[in-house]
């Protein structure tokens, strides 16, 4: 009995999903290992075990910065349920920052609300995204242009407009630091208070908007739809869904994710007071949107894998900047997260194809035993 | 005229990079794989091409000469490189637009990694001129010696030879024409014998060497023989995928998109350079973001009648034929 409870759960979905994301993560710490290997050999054994245990001596680091790339992950990741590429996280993620910022600094708010100017600074961020998700969607939905070349194209325009925007105001440029001014006390998220780190409440607002996702996606018609139209377009026309504003509303909303995740990263508050975060305008793309893309892999484009993949990522990412400590850089993270995403595009295959050989093994091997 | 010459001049070594990567892209999705990694492919051959001049610049040896040298090796850098693709989309099935994705991540970690603990720096600095202030002669032609042969780089004529094969490989070869089936009807193709998956890996292989080459003329041409990992190559191999999309996945279309591309940037660099531009007063970010929003517009109104070849992106499975 419960051997049949234990083998359904290993031919379920999710778990198959789980199996081929262990099995990337496994070949892109090997593959990190090898390149520290080739980097400087004496250390390589101290660093790789500094990469994947390091995280879980500051935890609450772990959490703060899996915050963004959670929020990218899921913009990502919602996109992919419908077919749709979202490699634009990051043009998102830098407009709703851009909107979180001019929310937090140029606009004033009536003293009884002034308080709770990081709420508005929020939902700035969400409409910015939500814009900058929207446009990549029209092309797609009504002009047939890839999505994958306009939001490509939009991460370069979203960029270099935040860019010229913020350095054309006095009220957000700080040109003698070549940064944004302070946020104000009131435009910060509340911290949790874990000592030496800036974790703040965004993290439940992350672990709120996945699960809100994942009733979305499976209990709704909407969810349906648009997991209908990702598993066969044509079939999903036919049958009557509306996909042309199926795929509007899924790149908006994808958008107002990664927003949100500009919104949450610019709006942490500082452990030092008296400061804020702030943002460089130096012509750079936001990496957070690109890991998205790993973290959107990794937890198989499930609401719930994300938030998880997204603490995994996280962890190896403090992890790797403590491998400092042995003379590692910590674009060493950047390359075994990029060898992690390489395979995952087909860990499936391999898994599935492992797993079978050992079935095989198992059963020539049962036959044997009948034979004796 | 001075400007008009200034400007083609300027056009020139910009147009050449794109025109080649956006080739690369056209051989390899006429196979039927479609290459996102072309700016991870291009900065692979920049980076290598580059490190391979920084280890030979002390030798004294002529310039244009160790360029040919490190165009080789940037070839066959990209060639390397786009094995990565070609074993993942065609014989292990992957989705191609992730791979490529991962490709593009891959490289400018490994160069910031690489150069940050070997060199001390993002990237490979070199020293060498590979500007070519007048080809002798030549430039001595009224308005064409102008135009092409002054101020230049040989990257130019050497780009132009390339397109001309390029033409030639994929229109009147037996070779061009069955990589052409298999990116159209590759169940077609296979029935009257042509191994889909060995025309796929040439169409992946080609778009590796165009792409290093590529790479490694825009390091000369644009970045002054330098390449690093934070701003690589700043997006061309993107802006090469709009060129070939706009170009129709044909080459001499391709050619004049490029060039299209290559004079707006050209143009958006140059503003305070052009008294006209100049006055407008229009701030400098906005000539920056134009190339990408001409490259919207235009697809907005090409991409509706698209001539993509009706199996990229598609991996060929045999079984079902």
């Amino acid at each position: 009995m419960n051997n049949g409870k234990l083998s359904k759960l290993v031919r379920s979905d999710g778990f198959k999903a789980f199996r081929a994301a262990c099995l990337a993560i496994v070949i892109g710490l090997i593959f990190g290992f090898f390149v520290m290997l080739a980097a400087s050999p004496a250390s390589a054994a101290p660093g790789i075990l500094t990469i994947i245990t390091g995280g879980f001596k500051k935890l609450g680091d772990v959490f703060y910065y899996s915050i963004p790339i959670m929020m990218t992950g899921l913009a990502v990741g919602f996109a992919f349920k419908m077919g749709l590429f979202n490699i634009g996280a990051s043009g998102q993620y830098t407009m709703g920052m851009f909107f979180a910022l001019y929310m937090g600094l140029c606009v004033p708010l009536p003293a009884g609300i002034e308080g709770i100017r990081w709420v508005f600074c929020v939902l700035a961020g969400a409409v910015g995204g939500f814009i900058w998700g929207f446009i990549p969607g029209i092309f797609k939905a009504l002009l047939n242009v890839n999505e994958v070349i306009t939001s490509i194209m939009f991460n370069y325009i979203g960029m270099y407009l935040v860019d010229m925007l913020i350095m054309q105001n006095a009220l957000l440029y700080e040109s003698g630091k070549t940064r944004t001014k302070y946020l104000p006390d009131s435009a910060q998220l509340p911290s949790l208070g874990v000592k030496n780190s800036n974790l703040n409440i965004a993290i439940f607002f992350a672990v709120i908007a996945a699960v809100i996702l994942y009733i979305v996606l499976n209990k709704t018609t909407f969810g349906y739809e648009l997991r209908a139209t990702g598993f066969n377009k044509d079939a999903a026309e036919y049958a009557g869904m509306k996909s042309k504003r199926n795929i509007m509303l899924t790149m908006s909303l994808a958008g107002m994710l990664a927003g949100l995740g500009g919104a949450f990263a610019i709006l942490a508050p500082s452990t030092i007071a008296g400061s804020s975060m702030t943002y460089e305008p130096i012509s750079v793309i936001a990496a957070n949107g690109f890991n998205g893309i790993a973290v959107a892999l990794l937890g198989a484009s499930n609401p719930i894998g994300i938030v998880f993949s997204a603490v995994f990522i996280s962890l190896i990412q403090r992890g790797g900047t403590m491998a400092s400590l042995y003379g590692y850089k910590p674009e060493i993270i950047d390359v075994v997260i990029a060898v992690i995403i390489y395979f995952s595009a087909f860990s499936g295959i391999i898994s599935a194809s492992i797993a079978k050989l050992f079935g095989k093994m198992k059963k020539s091997g049962e036959t044997k035993g009948e034979d004796k | 005229m001075e400007t008009i010459y200034y400007l083609i001049q300027g056009t020139l070594p910009v147009a050449i990079p794109l025109l080649l990567v956006a080739l690369g892209g056209m051989f390899s999705e006429r196979s039927g794989v479609i290459n996102i990694g072309l700016e991870g492919i291009m900065l692979t051959g920049a980076f290598l091409g580059c490190v391979f001049v920084y280890l030979i610049e002390g030798s004294g040896m002529n310039a244009q000469l160790m360029l040919i040298l490190a165009m080789i090796v940037a070839a066959a850098a990209g060639i390397i490189y786009s094995f990565m693709l070609a074993f993942a989309a065609i014989n292990m099935k992957a989705d191609q637009t992730i791979v490529g994705t991962a490709m593009n991540m891959l490289i400018p970690a490994a160069i910031l990694l690489f150069a940050k603990m070997k060199l001390g720096s993002d990237g490979v600095t070199t020293s060498v001129f590979f500007y070519v202030r007048e080809v002798p002669g030549l430039s001595k032609i009224p308005v064409i010696g102008d135009l092409f042969f002054k101020n230049t780089y040989i990257t130019v004529y050497i780009g132009l030879v390339l397109l001309a094969v390029a033409v030639v490989v994929f229109y009147k070869t037996r070779f061009g024409l069955r990589l052409r089936a298999c990116g159209e009807h590759p169940s077609a193709a296979d029935s009257v014998g042509i191994n889909v998956e060995k025309m796929r890996w040439a169409g992946v292989t080609i778009s590796g060497f165009l792409g290093g080459i590529g790479g490694f003329f825009y390091a000369v041409g644009v970045t002054d023989g330098n390449c690093n990992g934070h701003t690589g190559v700043a997006g061309f191999g993107f802006l090469a995928l709009a060129v070939m999309i706009f170009g129709q996945w044909k080459p001499v279309k391709i050619a004049l998109a490029a060039l299209l591309f290559a004079l707006l940037r050209t143009i958006a660099y140059s503003v305070p350079l052009i008294p006209f531009l100049n006055s407008l007063g229009i701030n400098n970010a906005f000539y920056k973001m134009s190339p990408y929003i001409v490259t919207m517009i235009v697809l907005a109104f090409t991409s509706k009648k698209s001539r993509a070849p009706k199996a990229e992106g598609i991996p060929y499975d045999k079984s079902r034929r």
